[in-house]
């Protein structure tokens, strides 16, 4: 059976959801392909009168682009990068990040809150980054957003799963798809975050920073799929205490 | 003066078509904030800069968290 992984009313074949920062224009392209991704982030920022390399020119026609409101500090300038965003003219996609905080860069829940509100009613699907809670989850459920996004840990720490229990309650509980996003820093910990059902991963530094980056892109997509192979096919019980053997028990070489 | 992009500009006045073209942005990879509203693109020809606008000029780069 098809595994397709459906977001915003769109089909998507691959889970590995790539962010596009902190690499060259040469590398992002290779890094796309070897990743297999479909959906790419990218941040809105103020553009100079020089204006630098086009970076729509480097990504691939067929990929969704998810514009983030990275820089945002409330919820009324996550709101207004969102409308800018839609203007630059790429689609309804949009991935909600506020953060207060310039040292942890935690996103605000709250906030977050708000906004998805705000830009769910206008058409917007939205995808909000968010620190793992279940309440908020609901609220942002509640709110219109078509995926929530919580972070395994700091952005940009590639210290991967820390906040795995409650990633877990996320799962267990919400509707929509969850998406780890930030803070996974290997491939293993991307196919951790799969194998406990998570519906996709969002990744950059650990890519970014790779010693070669479209190998890691590449190393990401194998990962994610053995994850989410592995989900679908059901992982095998733990024992809490004792050994099973999985040989026969009789026939020894022994009266 | 027009504060466009966080700067002081001497270009009230002017049509944002014209200030676009007149500093090389290209139309089809910017958006136009101005006064904390979407300007459409429609409207470029239309809008005119005043004295004391608040004019955001952005574009995509590249992101995945800040």
């Amino acid at each position: 059976m098809k595994d397709t992984f459906v977001l915003g009313g769109k089909e998507f074949n691959s889970r590995f959801i790539l962010g596009s920062g902190k690499y060259s224009m040469e590398l992002i392209k290779a890094a796309v392909e070897n990743a297999g991704a479909e959906i790419i982030t990218l941040a809105v920022r103020r553009t100079n009168t020089k204006q630098n390399e086009n970076i729509l020119d480097y990504i691939p026609d067929n990929v969704t682009l998810l514009p983030n409101t990275s820089g945002a500090r409330d919820a009324k300038e996550a709101v207004r990068i969102a409308r800018m965003s839609r203007e630059l003219g790429c689609g309804d996609f949009v991935k909600i990040e506020i953060m207060k905080d310039s040292k942890y860069l935690l996103p605000d829940n709250v906030e977050t809150i708000k906004a998805t509100e705000i830009l769910a009613k206008e058409g917007f699907v939205v995808l909000p980054y968010m620190y793992p809670d279940l309440y908020s989850a609901r609220d942002l459920v509640n709110a219109g957003a078509a995926a929530v996004m919580p972070l395994a840990s700091p952005i940009g720490s590639n210290k991967g799963l820390a906040t795995k229990e409650f990633i877990q309650i996320l799962i267990d509980e919400i509707d929509v798809p969850v998406i780890v996003d930030a803070g996974i820093g290997k491939p293993s910990q991307a196919c951790e975050a799969m194998e406990m059902g998570a519906a996709a991963i969002m990744a950059n530094t650990a890519i970014a920073t790779a010693g070669n980056i479209p190998q890691m892109a590449g190393a990401f997509k194998n990962a994610i799929e053995a994850g989410r192979s592995a989900y679908l096919a059901g992982l095998g019980r733990v024992l809490e205490r004792g050994a099973s053997a999985s040989d026969p028990l009789t026939g020894f070489l022994r009266d | 003066m027009v504060h466009i992009n966080g700067k002081d500009v001497n270009a009230a006045g002017k049509k944002i078509s014209e200030y676009l073209a007149e500093n090389g942005y290209v139309v089809g990879t910017v958006a136009v904030e101005c006064n904390e509203e979407i300007v459409s693109k429609s409207r470029y020809d239309e809008v005119v800069l005043k004295d004391g606008d608040i004019v955001e000029i952005v574009s995509f780069v590249g992101g995945g968290s800040r």
